[in-house]
């Protein structure tokens, strides 16, 4: 099992009061609230323990990008997997994932991911997002389009990395006369390729079909059995079975000596209000044409505040019952983590592990723990039930270069 | 006298349109909001009184079926152009209400000697020198509507309690327009360029309190047109028809006359 390290990169240090006098802590919650004084420190903060992480064993640092609020200051997350690539030594670098559809360049793109790749001496995971409908508006990209951007941009990409240039891509939303960048990947034929996903079928399927693993962020067991369902439906409708080394799961967790202080910090998992990206109004969210049609007139009714959330919203203490939250000792962490991985056999798993306003020390602390104790344990767990990650089974890049579908590698060649 | 609307659809460039007509007289071309519209109103029973009034629902909207390759309001206008000349009309005039108020410039400058009379209602489609058209993607279903009346009652006369359907409808509408008009937002950067040569007379009507397309473009759309006059109604948001639709309707009338 590949283990990993996250965390959003909260910017904890804005008077969270404002937000709630806003009544908003996103899209449009004015970013004089936020201090560049304390961005440095904290920039530099979570790049130190990136690094520490590194040394206490984790095997993958995952990276994410959100814009125009608190929960996350990483606005380009090729930028600090550039860091990474080269302050790191033996970490993978595992970026969950750069939002296609934003970009109007995905050539550069590709570019960029190739150094990165480089500089990190073939570290590289490259996961891919639709991105989430904040970010479409922050960065002015229409909604309406995200999911056939996000198709078109992964196919430019991946032919950029995969078919020597120069050649022509005039697709429906991007059009590149002479694509022929210098940079291309150190892995061949291109590097992992991971999609992180919470509900989207359309996603889910997709990625099957692209033989990619998928990574349920945080989902409820239930509903991450469901996406198992789903992907190996699809997995079989192109000709594979699906395996552990198909599935990755995101599970916040927070470790400490102590239960108390660790059930303490692990409340500020809950410090947008239990919102992962924050308080929003639930358009910014969901812009029209971002979201499937299916989900239309449940949607527009709990957007007027008609309905609750069709995504729920549990208390910390409901959270931590279910095991969407995990805190404890490393023995108490250790057991609770077994029972997820049992229950929702992943290949992949991230650990997000701190968050909101956790102390530099205790932030430090857990990720001794978590890295130097708890992931040995739940790896020889994992290894004890046959759950590989992508490179223990010697998974195929892509469906295309499949060793076990005669058709997908005739298609290939 | 009663009015008998009827309800058409027509094949066009490979889209069921669907067409509202009712009344007698010179056709007259209704073009609705980027928020859709309902079947009835009050404005609309009043220009069918004494024209031969055609309101269609915007490929994408409403009853009409989506196109999924339209990219922006001035392929809306030729496709209008073709629903025109597949029912044989000529010397139309033109009635856009906001974002159909676009629309109809789009196809006045396409077609300058086509249409006999041009109205356009608080449109869309030139930037105002002074002020943003307002970003509907930052606010609810009920909220941009809402902010289009000058009163509360208005908007509550007109759509109530405010269905689960017509949210629904306002969701695919919103859609519709990001799809046609995303960027730059809810204007043409050309169109001000290409409306001079329109023969036609024009008239600009603007509510005093529009709070969705600001004031300050009635100035550019009179300037842009060589033979406008701009007309202000008082008390009135950016959905004039909806919200004065005796004032609305009797200027139009009295303008085609």
């Amino acid at each position: 099992m590949h283990m990993m390290y996250f965390t959003e990169q909260p910017m904890a240090a804005y008077d969270s009061q404002a937000g709630l006098d806003y009544g908003a802590t996103a899209l449009t919650f004015s970013n004089k609230h936020f201090d560049p004084n304390e961005g440095s420190r904290l920039y530099n903060e979570y790049l130190e323990e990136y690094v520490l992480a590194e040394e206490c064993g984790v095997d993958g640092i995952m990276l994410n990008e959100h814009h125009n609020a608190p929960f996350c200051m990483q606005a380009r997350t090729n930028m600090f997997a550039a860091i990474l690539a080269a302050a790191t030594k033996r970490v993978k670098i595992v970026i969950l994932g750069n939002p296609l559809p934003l970009t109007e360049n995905p050539v550069q793109l590709a570019e960029e991911l190739a150094m990165i790749d480089m500089i990190s001496k073939g570290r590289l995971v490259s996961g891919f997002v639709r991105g989430g409908g904040q970010e479409q508006l922050a960065n002015g990209v229409n909604p309406a389009y995200n999911r056939e951007r996000f198709m078109e941009a992964h196919d430019l990409v991946q032919k950029t990395w995969t078919v020597p240039g120069p050649f022509r891509w005039e697709g429906t939303h991007y059009q590149q006369r002479v694509v022929n960048p210098w940079a291309i990947p150190m892995q061949k034929p291109y590097p992992r390729v991971w999609i992180p996903g919470v509900l989207s079928k359309e996603t889910i399927i997709w990625t099957a079909q692209q033989r990619y693993p998928y990574i349920a962020l945080n989902t409820s067991i239930e509903a991450t059995k469901a996406i198992r369902e789903t992907y190996n439906q699809a997995a079989r409708d192109v000709g594979y079975e699906a395996g552990s080394e198909n599935f990755g799961y995101l599970i916040r967790v927070h470790v400490q000596d102590t239960e108390e202080k660790a059930l303490q910090n692990a409340r500020q998992f809950m410090w947008m209000q239990g919102e992962f990206t924050g308080l929003a109004n639930p358009v910014w969210a969901n812009p029209a044409g971002y979201f499937s049609p299916s989900g239309r007139r449940a949607f527009v009714e709990f957007s007027v505040g008609r309905t609750t959330n069709p995504r729920g919203r549990m208390t910390f203490e409901e959270q931590v019952a279910s095991t969407m939250i995990i805190a404890g000792t490393p023995d108490q962490v250790i057991e609770r983590l077994k029972y997820l991985v049992q229950h929702t056999r992943p290949g992949i798993m991230a650990v997000w592990a701190n968050d909101g306003c956790v102390s530099k020390e205790d932030r430090r602390r857990c990720i001794q723990l978590l890295c130097g104790e708890v992931m040995p344990a739940v790896k020889a767990y994992a290894t004890s039930l046959g759950l590989k990650d992508p490179w223990e089974a010697n998974a195929p890049v892509h469906l295309r270069y499949s060793t076990d579908i005669p058709t997908a590698k005739v298609a290939a060649e | 006298m009663s009015l008998n609307w009827t309800e058409t659809t027509h094949d066009i460039a490979g889209l069921k349109l669907h067409m509202a007509r009712a009344g007698q007289g010179s056709p007259v071309l209704v073009l609705h909001h980027d928020t859709g519209t309902p079947d009835r109103l009050p404005f609309y029973d009043s220009l069918a009184a004494n024209y031969d009034v055609l309101i269609p629902h915007h490929p994408g909207w409403g009853k009409s079926q989506r196109p999924e390759w339209m990219r922006s309001p001035r392929d809306i206008a030729a496709l209008y152009a073709w629903l025109l000349a597949d029912l044989g009309l000529s010397a139309v005039s033109l009635i856009g209400l906001g974002f159909g108020g676009w629309i109809a410039g789009e196809m006045a400058s396409q077609a300058p000697t086509a249409y006999r009379k041009l109205v356009v209602v608080a449109p869309m489609g030139i930037k105002p020198p002074e002020g943003d058209i307002a970003d509907q993607a930052i606010v609810s279903y009920i909220d941009y509507p809402r902010s289009g009346f000058h009163t509360q009652d208005a908007f509550q006369a007109i759509y109530g309690d405010v269905s689960t359907d017509q949210l629904e409808a306002w969701d695919i509408a919103r859609e519709m327009s990001f799809r046609t008009a995303w960027k730059p937002y809810m204007c043409n950067q050309t169109l001000p360029h290409l409306l001079g040569g329109v023969r036609a007379p024009a008239l600009v009507i603007w509510g005093d309190d529009d709070r969705i397309v600001p004031i300050s473009a009635a100035e550019a759309w009179a300037a842009a047109l060589p033979h406008a006059k701009t007309e202000t109604i008082a008390a009135c948001g950016h959905f004039a028809e909806m919200e004065k639709p005796a004032e609305t309707a009797a200027l139009c009338t009295a303008f085609i006359a």
